[in-house]
């Protein structure tokens, strides 16, 4: 088969199992588990052909002709180079691992038939996006991704968490995917094409009129798709979903795509200064916010949640430096480790009965109830800890000496500010990464008191995943060599500089947790907290559906708890309060957005209700009330009717002889 | 040597007019039956003497009075037996207590006017016949 074909397959497959999966799921239950593993997983196997044959060479490109649009024609285009095809092995990977662990996560869950397609039918549209070499069949991936986010956050939908964070998560990515399509539209406009190798060609011959406009309207699309502020308050409500599909949503698909598509576009980008600037400018907010906000978050995963954030915010930096290869890379590697992360809390939540860090730190020996996932998370927190070798200290030095690079001046076309930005920003989070990974760590695994639930050893299709994924997390930093050549060509290697200051900021921010966390346990015991799901023995799913429904009860917030033992609340002091509630963002977009609309909604339900329902209510009133007076005059009386009839007539006589005479 | 015209249209005009009163003015409805017929003779006459006055070659006239003639006959017959089916049943032929196609006065307007929505309102011609005719000929 031709590398087009394979290439073309790799999205098909997991579309087909959703179809099939949708359709037979619910008729032949036995089908469900192999059609939602199989294709993902032979997709994973055809995206990593894909990779060898294409091998960061000269980019596979083919294109047909959907339909004739009469203006910009609309392709089924094909465009692989370096990054479409690792970033697609990596999809393929969590994708399948995600499908295989929710064999385990969700074996009792009666939804798991049309949970399944449509996680097959969101790696499908991811895929999509990834190979897509037509904006416009980009676009379409995007927006199916959108949806099933919406569908699968909203898994748990008899809670009313889940129901406003899939509603919200689909609002929030919508506002931003508005001036994404005009972006598009303007795009297309000024290159006369939505292919994207048409597009690089007329930005590098300078052909792009509006460079700054476009930049600007697609970074909106791209600021909601992947969670960067000010568009990021989806993510951490996302968490309402369950487990596996934060993984998926977290580590490859879905917040990956915004960065995946500037990578891909970033000449377009890179034409306009201003656009740059404004990029740093929102990764840097986004990083150091979200990273004090992860420092103060109680729900365990939303504390990873805040994390993606952050990390996207090093991805979106290093594309506000201009260095898409450094920004792939960290995707790459922070895809591996987050997805572990994700998963393993999925185990830990499991076994805990609870999504608390605060209960967590008030159980004995849960490390020893789930090792796979103590020694899995251990790595990949530290991979996310960037302390090195783990892979995740690469991607972040790769970042940061490339806003290094930038801010030395050493880069032609991109402002110096920037890079001093993203620099200054980036190194500030390597220090609050580090101290949140160390504050989750010695919460969820070093707690005193009573000793943790043990409810059997966890499904081996939850921890084998664990494994697999461990392998990049821990290694992955060994490819920093080899991916030069699959990118832009420039080095990824650490320099020294960063490295020593990323390092060592990120162990000063793990020894000062461990610091605040040694002066605050002692406090844990005198404050008792806890509450585990009811179900203990159920699966993944219910268990989590539990802990996430009774957190707010229980904890008075979905977000934090009011724990005297949390390192978090000593490290942030008077900031803890606001960090814990995401800095009242939801709060400014509740007095900004939500209640206008809701005010508009009650003046138009008042207009309809009063007004026109009056006008209404008046035309069918007028004619009754007419009616009424002239039925009066229906008295029975055969003889009134003639006399009336009689004086009509003589009316109508006169009037007929006068007229006559008067016209003669 | 012909009658002045002058003579029969007024005195078609006076039966005409004796007929209007009886029907508008008279209870008993054998009186009114005949009032109808007192008019029909008064437009008999006309005919008649028009025909005359115009010396009509058809004498359509004549012929139209023969047909009137025949009709109001039948006419009367009808009118007859229904005012004698209606004595029997109700034991009066007076014409004005014969009111039971009188509009249900205002009880049930009021009420269909509290009620917004129209659905009920077939209901309401069926409502109690008996007291809205006591109600209108009292």
């Amino acid at each position: 088969m031709t590398t087009t074909t394979l290439a073309v397959l790799v999205p098909l497959l997991p579309f087909l199992g959703a179809a099939a999966g949708l359709l037979l799921g619910r008729r032949i239950p036995g089908l469900v588990r192999p059609l939602a593993v199989l294709p993902t997983l032979t997709a994973l196997v055809l995206a990593v052909l894909v990779a060898v044959r294409q091998g960061g060479d000269r980019p596979v490109d083919a294109a047909t002709e959907l339909t004739p649009t009469g203006s910009v024609p609309i392709e089924l285009a094909l465009h692989i180079d370096g990054f479409a095809a690792l970033v697609a092995v990596l999809v393929g990977v969590v994708a399948s691992c995600v499908q295989i662990y929710s064999t385990g996560y969700l074996r009792d869950d009666p939804r798991y038939p049309s949970y399944a397609a449509l996680v097959s039918l969101f790696t499908s549209a991811m895929l999509l996006v990834v190979y897509s070499g037509d904006l416009m069949v980009l676009l379409v991936g995007w927006e199916i991704m959108g949806i099933c986010s919406y569908f699968l956050v909203g898994h748990y939908w008899e809670t009313p968490e889940a129901r406003a964070a899939s509603l919200k998560a689909f609002l929030v990515t919508k506002l931003g995917d508005v001036p994404f399509l005009i972006g598009l539209f303007a795009l297309a406009a000024d290159a006369g094409s939505f292919r994207v190798t048409t597009i690089l060609a007329t930005v590098a011959d300078g052909g792009l009129d509006h460079p700054t406009l476009i930049a600007l309207l697609l970074l909106a699309g791209v600021a909601g798709k992947s969670a960067q502020f000010p568009l990021h308050t989806w993510l951490p409500d996302a968490m309402a979903g369950p487990t596996p599909v934060s993984a998926l949503i977290h580590a490859a698909t879905m917040v990956a795509a915004g960065v995946y598509f500037v990578a891909r576009l970033l000449p377009v980008f890179a034409a306009s200064g201003a656009a740059l600037v404004v990029l740093a400018v929102m990764a840097a907010v986004t990083m150091a916010g979200s990273a004090l906000a992860a420092l103060a978050q109680d729900d365990i995963k939303r504390v990873l949640a805040y994390s993606t954030i952050g990390q996207l915010g090093y991805m979106t930096g290093a594309l506000a430096v201009g260095d898409r290869g450094a920004a792939v890379f960290h995707l790459l590697s922070h895809g591996a480790f987050k997805a572990l992360l994700f998963l393993t809390a999925g185990v830990i939540i499991h076994a805990a009965g609870t999504n608390s860090l605060a209960a967590m730190s008030r159980m004995k020996g849960l490390r020893d109830r789930v090792p796979d996932a103590y020694w899995t998370m251990t790595v990949a927190l530290l991979a996310l800890a960037a302390i090195p070798p783990f892979s995740g200290f690469f991607s972040k030095e790769a970042v940061l000496g490339a806003a290094e690079h930038t801010a030395t001046g050493h880069a032609a076309s991109v402002p110096t500010a920037a890079g001093w930005i993203v620099l200054v920003a980036g190194l500030l989070t390597a220090l609050l990464t580090a101290a949140y990974a160390t504050r989750l760590w010695l919460l969820a695994f070093h707690g005193r008191g009573a000793d943790a639930p043990d409810h059997g050893k966890q499904p081996l299709a939850m921890t084998a995943v664990l494994w697999v994924l461990a392998v990049p997390s821990l290694a992955f930093g060994t490819a920093v060599g080899v991916l030069p050549d699959w990118f832009d060509g420039r080095s990824l290697s650490p320099t020294l500089t960063t490295s020593v200051l990323g390092t060592g900021l990120a162990f000063g921010g793990a020894l000062v947790t461990y610091g605040a966390w040694r002066h605050t346990t002692a406090l844990a015991a005198r404050v008792p907290m806890g509450a585990v799901a009811v179900s203990p023995d159920g699966d993944g799913g219910q268990v989590e559906a539990e802990a996430i429904a009774s957190h707010a009860p229980a904890y008075g917030d979905v977000a934090s708890a009011h724990d005297p033992a949390d390192p978090g609340r000593l490290l942030l002091g008077p900031l803890h309060r606001h960090a814990a509630a995401g800095f009242r963002l939801d709060a400014v977009y509740a007095a900004l957005f939500v209640r206008p609309v809701q005010a508009a909604a009650r003046l138009v339900r008042f207009l309809d209700r009063e007004v026109v329902e009056t006008y209404v209510r008046g035309a069918g009133t007028a004619p009754r009330w007419l009616g009424t007076a002239v039925r009066r005059a229906q008295t029975g009386n055969v003889q009134t009717y003639l006399s009336a009839l009689l004086a009509g007539t003589v009316v109508l006589a006169v009037a007929a002889v006068l007229v006559a005479t008067a016209g003669a | 040597m012909h009658l002045h015209l002058a003579y029969p249209a007024v005195l078609a005009a006076l039966l005409f007019c004796v007929g209007l009163y009886g029907v508008l003015a008279r209870r008993n409805a054998i009186l009114v039956l005949m009032s109808v017929e007192l008019m029909l003779n008064a437009v008999n006459l006309n005919l008649v003497a028009f025909d005359v006055w115009l010396r009509d070659s058809l004498h359509a006239g004549q012929a139209l009075t023969l047909f009137v003639i025949a009709i109001a006959a039948a006419e009367i017959g009808i009118g007859l037996a229904i005012v004698l089916a209606v004595y029997r049943n109700r034991g009066t032929s007076a014409v004005d207590a014969l009111r039971d196609t009188a509009e249900p006065s205002a009880p049930d307007e009021s009420q269909e006017a509290q009620e917004p929505d129209d659905s009920q309102e077939p209901q309401q011609s069926q409502q109690s016949p008996q007291s809205q005719k006591a109600e209108a000929t009292a």
